[in-house]
């Protein structure tokens, strides 16, 4: 069951193609992971998404139906990167406010944002202002407010910025907990390996499109270049072989790549034949953030204006 | 709907609650007060301006027809006092006619500077001395002069009554009704620069506290801005009310504490502040009197329902404006300079219409600054008073002003709803036409 299925989505502006022709689905309860350099267009999907740009073609389905911003946004939790809080609202009011918003009544807001406080030690916080909190602490206020009003689908851009690890874990672990419950998260981010530890699918875009799209293992096995990693102690004038190419020696580990054709059980009899002992044998897979430079790389950093005709 | 119902609550309550609103609303008809009344008080108990004057050299008649008094102007013609003593002899200044009428210019000598109302006082007593010297000399007696200035002085009065279509006759009052309408004018007009500010800040805020986004993924940017605008102008009519209300009971606690004469010379200090005339007393007394019967010729109903009309219509049409220029830009307050000009031009433009034809009110400039929906809030207002605004004029600038701020709301709308989440750059007038005519 997908919560978002996006449908060859297109957004044009004046100077640029912010978004050209963008379809992917994101399956209910998972976590999913958008990525891509800076001004690939990813703010301008989420804006599609949670409704507040128009795409100029395609369609969003939210839910199995088509997407109706008016009343689905009452089901989205959105955390942009632009983000921020009334200075001079006192925080519990603050909540109260924006969790009336999203169209719950002042007694059941009440009561979340007193369930959420507890849960994240900040009862203490209600008569403050924003003003007087640390970035830290206004984080994890703008995170309970995104999430108050039990959304399905949960937009996080940059969630983790300004967050020390504590309070980094602290917010995770709600990630983990919602996506439980059967919250579906999506998840944007430059940090490599917050990806890889939370999102089970993601997609990649530059430059407006979709060049990537799968789970973590299915595609770091896509991109895999048969490196495997042999715990042995070794000469290296005896590893003159055609099943494989040391990529790195050190006295008791080796780096080896696969040359065509070559299986992994031909190395080990390689190594069992010459009658080194093995202590361990693991395949090396590429990180995301080796395959996201990989992809990007070579690209423009930032998009040249182009006109659009 | 009940989005802006809640954006609307938080920016009325936000703002009502705010230490800045409080101290607004209550101290300045307490300083009005205090001011009207501390100016008459000054004014009752001033005699700075009371001057002596010695006169040498009359060529005769000034003696025996130069007024005198005690309170303004006291004139010694029978002094020996000159340029070199007549300070020490207890002079303020020292007047010479020279013996000589006929270039009527002569020199008054002072230790400081005399003001110009008590040059003016003094030249006119010269004039009406040499006037009487004048009839004196073609034969009329100076006692049968003075029985005829004692008899002319200020017998006559002019009551206007304007006749309607029906016949009827009603009284009018001219001065009152273009004070009236002045006020109401400039009432209109700075309100408007004042909550219009407060929008474009409140628009700014949210830009520079980087919420727009995070309000604009619950609620519609168009409900944001209406909420914004809404809950300004219910400020806006609150301060207004309780202003009315603070200063009509500062000013009867007033006049039950404070010595009787006293009001009457606050009274009679703010209508002809600059010319008190000598006897004021019995003058006054019948001026008050006159002044009550007056307020009550006034169309109360009309004057105020149409002042909340235009207050509300003037408001709206320039409030969304203001928002969508609050929109388009960033932290630099500079920026908003030069983008509020065209917005603040014709406002100005409309209050200067009003300053220049306040005794014209049916002067062609009056009329169409009166109807076309730029100017129409400020200059109608100093035309209702008169009651000589036709029907007809009446509901077609009101029709325009509604038509008007459907206009602008829907103009700002489209530039507020991309200029929010613009973030960097400010944008071009270029930029915003393009926004405007987009589809969306």
């Amino acid at each position: 069951m997908n919560i978002l299925e996006l449908q060859n989505l297109q957004k044009y502006f004046a100077t640029q193609k912010a978004v050209d022709d963008i379809s992917f689905n994101i399956a209910q309860g998972s976590i999913f992971g958008l990525l891509g350099p800076n001004g690939a267009g990813k703010t301008t999907l989420l804006r599609m998404i949670t409704g507040i740009f128009y795409p100029d073609s395609g369609q969003i389905l939210f839910d199995g139906r088509k997407f109706d911003p008016v009343n689905d946004v009452a089901y989205i939790g959105y955390m942009p990167e632009e983000r921020g809080l009334y200075k001079k609202m006192k925080i519990g009011e603050q909540a109260l406010y924006l969790a009336q918003l999203k169209g719950l009544s002042k007694a059941d807001a009440m009561a979340k944002i007193k369930q959420w406080f507890v849960k994240f030690e900040m009862q203490s916080w209600w008569n403050k202002k924003v003003e007087d909190l640390s970035k830290g602490m206004s984080q994890k206020l703008q995170f309970v407010t995104t999430v108050l009003h039990e959304p399905k689908l949960i937009i996080l851009d940059e969630p983790f910025s300004g967050l020390d690890p504590v309070n980094a874990n602290l917010i995770k672990d709600e990630i983990f907990a919602l996506a439980k419950k059967g919250c579906t998260v999506i998840f944007s981010t430059h940090r490599m390996e917050q990806v890889e530890e939370i999102c089970d699918h993601i997609v990649l875009v530059n430059k407006g499109k979709k060049i990537l799209d799968g789970t973590v293992s299915d595609i770091k096995n896509q991109f895999k270049q048969n490196l495997f990693q042999i715990g042995a102690k070794t000469d290296p004038h005896h590893l003159m072989t055609y099943i494989f190419e040391v990529i790195k020696h050190q006295p008791e580990k080796l780096l080896v790549k696969l040359q065509h054709e070559a299986t992994t059980n031909d190395v080990l009899k390689f190594f069992i034949n010459q009658n080194v002992p093995i202590t361990s044998f693991t395949e090396v897979l590429p990180s995301l953030n080796d395959i996201f430079i990989q992809l990007v790389e070579g690209t423009p950093e930032a998009r040249q204006f182009e006109v659009i005709k | 709907m009940s989005k802006i119902s809640l954006i609307f609550k938080r920016e009325y309550i936000t703002r009502v609650k705010n230490k800045t609103f409080l101290l607004s609303t209550f101290l300045l008809p307490i300083v009005m007060i205090l001011f009207i009344f501390g100016s008459a008080y000054f004014a009752a108990t001033n005699k700075a301006d009371f001057k002596k004057i010695a006169v040498i050299n009359d060529p005769g008649f000034f003696k025996q027809n130069l007024q005198s008094d005690s309170t303004k102007l006291l004139f010694d013609c029978n002094t020996a006092a000159d340029s070199t003593n007549f300070v020490t002899k207890g002079f303020d200044a020292l007047l010479n006619l020279n013996n000589d009428t006929a270039h009527k210019k002569f020199i008054i000598l002072s230790t400081k500077q005399l003001g110009a109302i008590t040059k003016d006082n003094i030249e006119e007593r010269l004039a009406d001395a040499y006037e009487k010297y004048q009839l004196q000399k073609k034969g009329i007696e100076k006692s049968v002069l003075d029985s005829i200035s004692k008899l002319s002085k200020g017998s006559f009065s002019i009551d206007n009554r304007v006749m309607s279509e029906k016949g009827a006759s009603k009284e009018v009052h001219a001065e009152l009704n273009s004070m009236i309408g002045f006020f109401s004018g400039i009432l209109i007009y700075i309100t408007m620069f004042i909550f219009g500010a407060m929008v474009m800040r409140g628009v700014m805020e949210e830009k520079t506290n980087r919420i727009a986004e995070v309000m604009i993924s619950s609620v519609k940017p168009f409900e944001l801005m209406m909420g914004k605008i809404l809950g300004i102008a219910a400020v806006g009519l609150t301060q207004l009310l309780l202003w009315m209300i603070l200063i009509m009971a500062l000013s009867t606690a007033a006049s039950a504490f404070l010595p009787h004469e006293m009001i009457q010379q606050a009274g009679a200090a703010n209508q002809n502040m600059p010319i008190a005339t000598n006897n004021m007393d019995m003058e006054q007394f019948a001026k008050l009197g006159a002044l009550g019967k007056a307020l009550s010729s006034v169309n109360w109903i009309l004057t105020i329902g149409c002042f909340i009309f235009y207050f509300l219509g003037g408001y709206l049409f320039y409030a969304s404006l203001f928002a969508a220029i609050g929109s388009v830009i960033n932290e630099d307050p500079q920026e908003a300079q030069s983008l509020m000009l065209p917005i603040t031009m014709p406002i100005i433009f409309g209050f200067i219409i009003l300053s220049s034809n306040l005794n014209t009110p049916d002067s062609p400039a009056m009329v169409w600054a009166s109807l076309i929906p730029f100017t129409s809030p400020i200059v109608m207002m100093g035309r209702i008073p008169s009651g000589g605004v036709p029907w007809y004029q009446l509901v077609a600038s009101m029709v325009l002003l509604i038509a008007g701020f459907i206009f602008t709301t829907w103009l700002a709308g489209k530039i507020y709803r991309t200029g929010i989440l613009m973030y960097g750059k400010k944008a071009s007038w270029k930029e915003m036409f393009k926004w405007v005519f987009r589809k969306s």
